[in-house]
């Protein structure tokens, strides 16, 4: 008979428990924090795009870490989120006044966009393996924000109206309303988003993640990602489900991106926010955490996000020492000189809990 | 018809810096195997010290170029000693993070020196413009020299690689480092050498696309870099040839691209190009096909 008490449960369940626990934790712990008002505004403003960043690495580490593809285009598809939600806000402010319904109505919006690219960038993609792959994901994410900075589209009374040249080719009457406006992008998009949304949100793509990955569907996708043939072999469908795990992770990004777009009053597409630099930056988050590693991801996502703002007493330097840290992570966690290193001085030895070496990957 | 060819020119010029950065590219990914996404600033580095021996401390244009070989080539060879080599056997994944943070540091560290201001850079060719059908053409001193440059550097490298021992020994590590290690070739020498041509190849990539495009800050390598990986993969990547193949065909694309159709899509253009290619032909245009084995 089964019994619902701790012990019962297995322990991939209880690591799933502790993750949630600590997305929870950590909000309360914030919440708290803010109640009492030693919060800085600067940190209090960093906390929604965290809530971006952890969703973007969870979801990431889906096609990363899980499905095993190393896919460079992740912002492209948070860029589709974040225009096709903010658009469908911009549009519905009057029509629908409920900011909640809206907003919700907007996820639903974003994440369905962002799913459709994940499943026209994919098809093709996912032929391709490994740096090529990496090139591909890469191109398609460049491709997405500047075709993005071109698009113009305004609303009059006769309907929408879409140019690729300017504002004025667009032929409005003088009452109608730009609402994208090119590379200055969607202003006075609803300020909807805010921690409380963020926090659920990351729960919504923590339960959806964690139960693909342990579901028949996630076994076979892991089958794939460790040996291809054998897993075809066997009658496992390969296309189908990479492209399962892609468009899932592409739809996850989008969510990040109407998080994101409902944060900010201007949304432009720029190379900062929405470039190659920013899907490296979500690589990077997920490569630290560990790969295919869930809960590393939303650590390290906090972690490299709020150690920049904390070294902002070192001014100038604090990129390079963001560059260092990584680095030296790199070094010490991958190398065979940092691996025997932390066998030799690792905490379970030292309290003598010896146990077997687990294979080097 | 005037304006086409004289696009078409600056295509092959802009081209040839893509080639030249690529071909670094291109040997580092055969031998290493690894993306360094670090080589784009490789290029920014060899462009600032030219800007500071030549527009700062008066120094002749050519010992200038010369001092940048030289620093961007001890400097290669460092990136690889320090942040490459203890990964060698590690994931792919691990490489491609680390190259990323050595890209941040050399970004950093151009920033702490010289600020984000942009630096206007002299250019270091003083070869008169040719115009030809009576002045409707014009082909910029820079354009000549890079377009030269890199067709003998395209030629130097074949050389080196087919004929010398050491170029041999790169061609034998490409291909299977652990055979060539038996056969008594110095993989790690081998390693760091091609690390060496690479980055000489970048000082000298930098310098030329600096006379041309006179804009220089700690970003200015990052874009090139990208667009030399990907005329790389488009050529195939590893492969010598394809690298000269797809940096001129990147460059002629983006060019025409920008005058005719849209100068904000140029670059998705390009791109859209490169996904094109990959799709009907997977390993780029003169990739060798990989076996795969169960």
């Amino acid at each position: 008979m089964r019994q619902m008490n701790i012990k019962a449960l297995n322990k991939t369940t209880k690591s799933n428990i502790v993750t949630y626990g600590i997305v929870i934790l950590a909000y309360l712990i914030m919440e708290i924090l803010m109640r009492a008002g030693v919060v800085s505004s600067l940190l209090q403003g960093l906390l929604v795009p965290l809530c971006t960043y952890v969703i973007l690495a969870v979801s990431l580490n889906l096609t990363v870490g899980i499905s095993g593809e190393l896919s460079l285009g992740h912002a492209g598809f948070m860029c589709v989120g974040a225009f096709s939600s903010a658009f469908f806000s911009k549009c519905m402010q009057e029509v629908i006044p409920v900011s909640g319904i809206r907003f919700f109505l907007a996820i639903l919006i974003g994440a369905a966009f962002a799913a459709l690219f994940g499943v026209v960038v994919g098809i093709p993609v996912l032929r391709l393996r490994g740096d090529y792959l990496a090139i591909v994901t890469l191109a398609f994410g460049e491709i997405i924000k500047n075709v993005v900075n071109v698009i113009f589209l305004g609303k009059d009374s006769r309907g929408f109206h879409i140019s690729m040249k300017d504002a004025f080719s667009m032929g409005l009457e003088p009452e109608g309303e730009v609402i994208i406006n090119g590379p200055q992008g969607i202003t006075g998009t609803p300020n909807d988003s805010n921690f409380l949304v963020g926090i659920i949100l990351i729960l919504i793509t923590l339960f959806i993640v964690i139960n693909l990955v342990n579901s028949r569907t996630g076994r076979a996708i892991m089958a794939i990602r460790d040996n291809r043939i054998a897993a075809e072999s066997v009658g496992i469908h390969i296309t189908k489900y990479k492209l399962l795990a892609f468009t899932i992770s592409a739809s996850l990004a989008g969510v990040a991106g109407v998080l994101y777009a409902h944060n900010l009053s201007t949304l432009a597409a720029q190379s900062k926010n929405f470039g190659y630099n920013m899907s490296i930056m979500i690589l990077v988050f997920v490569v630290l955490g560990g790969i295919g590693n869930i809960r590393g991801s939303i650590i390290a996502a906090v972690v490299l996000t709020l150690l920049p703002e904390l070294l902002r007493s070192l001014n100038d330097y604090r990129m390079l020492m963001y560059a260092i840290v990584l680095i030296a992570t790199m070094i010490f966690t991958s190398s065979p000189g940092g691996q025997a290193f932390r066998e030799r001085y690792s905490l379970k030895r030292l309290i003598g809990q010896r146990k077997e070496t687990k294979e080097a990957e | 018809m005037m304006g086409f060819i004289s696009y078409l020119v600056n295509g092959i010029s802009l081209g040839s810096v893509y080639a030249i950065i690529a071909l670094g590219y291109t040997m580092v990914y055969g031998i290493a195997k690894m993306l360094n996404f670090a080589h784009g600033d490789v290029i920014m580095i060899g462009g600032f010290v030219v800007f500071t021996t030549v527009s700062g401390m008066g120094l002749p244009p050519v010992i200038g170029i010369l001092i940048s070989v030289v620093v961007c080539t001890v400097l290669g060879m460092l990136i690889e000693r320090i942040a490459y080599k203890p990964l060698r056997k590690a994931s792919k994944l691990a490489v491609l993070i680390t190259a990323i943070g050595v890209s941040y540091f050399l970004q950093n560290v151009a920033l702490l020196i010289y600020g984000s201001n942009t630096k206007s850079f002299t250019s270091v060719v003083s070869i008169t413009p040719i115009s030809l059908a009576d002045g409707a053409i014009i082909i910029s001193g820079e354009t000549i020299v890079t377009i030269v440059a890199c067709i003998i550097i395209m030629i130097a490298l074949t050389a080196f690689i087919k004929y010398s021992k050491s170029g041999r020994a790169m061609l034998a590590v490409s291909e299977d480092s652990g055979a060539a290690q038996l056969m008594g070739v110095n993989v790690n020498a081998t390693i760091a050498l091609t690390f060496a041509i690479g980055s000489a190849l970048a000082a000298i990539a930098g310098v030329l696309l600096c006379s041309s495009y006179p804009a220089l800050t700690p970003y200015t390598g990052a874009m090139p870099g990208i667009k030399a990986f990907v005329a790389a993969v488009f050529g195939g990547i590893g492969s010598i040839p394809g690298a000269f193949i797809g940096g001129i065909l990147l460059g002629v694309i983006e060019i025409l691209g920008k005058a005719y159709i849209s100068s904000q899509l140029a670059d998705a253009i390009v791109f859209a190009v490169l996904i094109v290619v990959l799709l009907v032909k997977p390993t780029g245009l003169l990739g060798k096909q990989i076996q795969e084995k169960v």
